[in-house]
């Protein structure tokens, strides 16, 4: 174990992480209330009709590509620009390269907001960011020729020190998920960006469905399980159990994750081949999956009580639950006698809400957790206990909002197939997508809980802080 | 053993490696298979103006000449069909609208015959629209389905032709209650998708 070497703060450039998780956090309550605007369209009490630029339509957009790449990766950046230093013993490669990526950044998401609103958006899943080469883009908004500018530069920004440390002796699994997530996903990017406006019909939907799925799964995965790595350990103050365990969850993820994007595309016009190939290699990488649960949950034996006193712990492990149940429904559903049905549907809907909040949401919020007091040199919290408000209200908001879709997609599915007239799907999940809204607010006042705690506690005077409740571990 | 713990061994093989590995297996060959198809450019699209086009100009003559000067022209047929794509795409259509109709579920018989990747093949299928998600249905055999005015309303108020719908009113689509330019494109659009199925049986 390499972490939490004593020098390591000096390293740090606090102010890059305080400001990246800061901006996160921003964007998250702006792109949760866009969904929670949206989820109000299927209730036909939109608030905003027949304005424009506020079509529900579009503030679809904001809210998915803002709660990627505005909230996820942002925060991700302020927690990289925490742990790579100190699993180095290096510097990143430069304070200044960090401060322009974080302007240019900012710029980039709040250009693209900008664009997608004013009707600029791009036809790619989870990639609708303007492009200026796209069939309907603009030269206004080259936003994803901006982002691959700016990834190559964070690609530089951390695969610098990385090099220098890991290129003479082994590294620790965190930095191997960080080693490959940079590259993959400049690549994934320019994949998933550019083949799609070449390529028509079928082959297209190949690069979309191989986008779709490494934008997650070799982005959002290994920096995810990269933080789980370094931050576990490091709480729990005790190794990862088993280190062979490690290697075959990272084999089997960078193997088989980037083989399977075409399972998105089930029973389309995709050939045939393609398709089963991307089942068995999805079933592979569940497989691989249950391998990394089980060697955090036997981390974990002997602190079994962690979860309950030790709040960072409580968001990881719970997120680990949900990411098991995704990862186990998505080897159910993936087959072909099941996308008969669930494709199309408000499952697949329940599916993502469990991974992108249930797993890396819990995993972010559980790193600021830890993070946030440090980076402001406070030594706690203002509103410790509000931790627990947070906490239950977005777990049961996000298992309910699960349930709720999930059933509104077997709901769906079955009717579709039973060949019900179609107003008879849209009939019978009026009162489930009712209760979807509902455990949308449930989280997003949980996340606003959270963040006023936050603003609360970067405004505390270190006077007024008498007994730590809830002391971050020293460093 | 702790080779493959080095940065360089893990860069090449997984970063570049495995992910190269993967984008030919899924990407390339795949793509490869399907692309033998003839491809139709717009222009070749829009070479047989819509009867539905032509019958927009006489159902809306003002706002017809004032958008589209020169009646339903090839030329004119093909601005609208680009537009309407490029709306479809800008108000996300596609995020609850699919264009391919699955062999499974039914699907043939609630929307017509099976995809094929040949007819996809063509200009306003590129980028692909197949979608993800379907809240309202299936539009790849939207053609003659509907009448424009059906659509004309549909757009302008979705419930009062369909009492269960979710879909957001389309208003500016609209100068007051008459289409505008892409109010118009859209109707051609929703009559154009599956016309080309037909031809090919």
């Amino acid at each position: 174990m390499t972490v939490a070497a004593p020098p390591s703060r000096s390293l740090v450039n606090i102010g890059l992480v305080r400001a990246h998780i800061a901006v996160g956090f921003l964007f998250l309550v702006v792109a949760m209330l866009a969904g929670t605007l949206y989820a109000l369209q299927f209730n036909n009490i939109y608030p905003f009709p027949g304005i424009e630029i506020l079509s529900p339509g579009r503030i679809r957009m904001v809210h998915t590509n803002g709660v990627a790449y505005g909230f996820i990766l942002n925060v991700f950046l302020g927690a990289l620009y925490w742990v790579v230093p100190r699993l180095t013993k290096r510097r990143v490669a430069d304070d200044r390269l960090g401060w322009l990526i974080f302007w240019v950044y900012l710029f980039i998401v709040l250009w693209a907001v900008v664009g997608i609103l004013s009707g600029f958006a791009q036809a790619v899943e989870w990639g609708e960011t303007p492009s200026a080469f796209a069939a309907n883009g603009s030269w206004l908004f080259p936003i994803d020729e901006l982002v691959m500018v700016g990834l190559t530069l964070i690609a530089v920004q951390f695969l610098v020190p990385i090099f220098k440390h890991g290129s003479k002796q082994p590294m620790y699994v965190s930095l191997w998920y960080f080693s490959v997530a940079f590259i993959w996903v400049i690549m994934t990017y320019a994949m998933g960006n550019y083949l799609p406006e070449m390529v028509p019909g079928a082959g297209g939907a190949t690069y979309v469905g191989l986008f779709i799925h490494d934008l997650v799964g070799l982005l959002v995965t290994p920096l995810g399980w990269g933080m789980m790595y370094y931050f576990v350990p490091s709480l729990l103050k005790k190794p990862i159990w088993s280190h062979a365990v490690s290697l075959l969850g990272f084999w089997g993820l960078a193997f088989f994750y980037p083989l399977q994007g075409v399972h998105h595309f089930i029973y389309s016009t995709i050939p045939m081949f393609a398709q089963f190939g991307a089942v068995v290699s999805t079933v592979a990488i569940e497989i691989m999956v249950v391998t990394v649960f089980i060697n955090f949950f036997m981390t974990l034996r002997g602190r079994e009580i962690a979860p309950v006193v030790n709040m960072p712990i409580r968001w990881f492990y719970t997120g680990m639950v949900f990411y098991v149940i995704t990862c186990i429904q998505c080897a159910v559903h993936v087959q072909f006698w099941a996308q008969e049905f669930v494709h199309f549907t408000d499952w697949v809907v329940g599916h993502a809400h469990l991974i992108m909040f249930g797993t890396f949401g819990f995993w972010l919020i559980g790193i600021t957790t830890d993070l946030w007091p440090r980076v402001l040199g406070k030594s706690r919290w203002k509103y410790p206990t509000l931790h627990e408000a947070t906490f239950w209200m977005c777990t049961i908001g996000l298992a309910s909002m699960f349930i709720s879709l999930t059933s509104a997609g077997l709901v769906e599915g079955f009717l579709w197939k039973s060949l019900a007239p179609w107003e008879a799907s849209l009939e019978s999940v009026r009162l489930i997508w009712m209760l979807r809204t509902a455990t949308g607010l449930l989280m997003y006042a949980g996340v606003l809980l959270f963040v006023y705690n936050m603003i609360a506690t970067a405004r505390m005077s270190e006077a007024e802080a008498p007994q730590p409740a809830f002391a971050p571990a020293a460093d | 053993m702790q080779i493959i713990e080095r940065f360089q061994f893990i860069f090449l093989v997984a970063g570049i490696g495995f992910f190269g590995l993967a984008f030919f297996v899924s990407g390339i060959v795949t793509v490869n298979a399907v692309s033998d198809l003839p491809y139709t450019t717009l222009e070749e699209i829009a070479e047989d103006v819509s009867p539905y086009f032509i019958a927009l100009e006489q159902q809306y003559p003002e706002q017809f000449e004032k958008y589209y000067p020169g009646g339903p022209t090839s030329e004119n047929y093909e601005a609208a069909l680009l537009l309407a794509r490029n709306a479809y795409i800008a108000e996300g259509c596609w995020h609850c609208h699919t264009q391919q109709v699955r062999p499974v579920a039914n699907e043939d018989v609630r929307f017509g015959p099976v995809s094929t990747a040949a007819e996809q093949q063509h200009e306003l299928m590129r980028p692909q629209l197949m979608g993800t998600r379907r809240v309202g249905p299936d539009l790849s055999r939207e053609t003659g389905l509907r009448s424009n005015d059906w659509h004309a309303a549909h757009f302008y108020a979705p419930r009062s032709v369909s009492p269960t719908s979710v879909m957001p009113a389309y208003t500016w689509f609209f100068d007051g209650k008459q289409p505008n330019d892409r109010g118009i494109a859209m109707i051609t659009y929703m009559q154009w998708l599956g016309s080309n199925v037909e031809e090919q049986q």
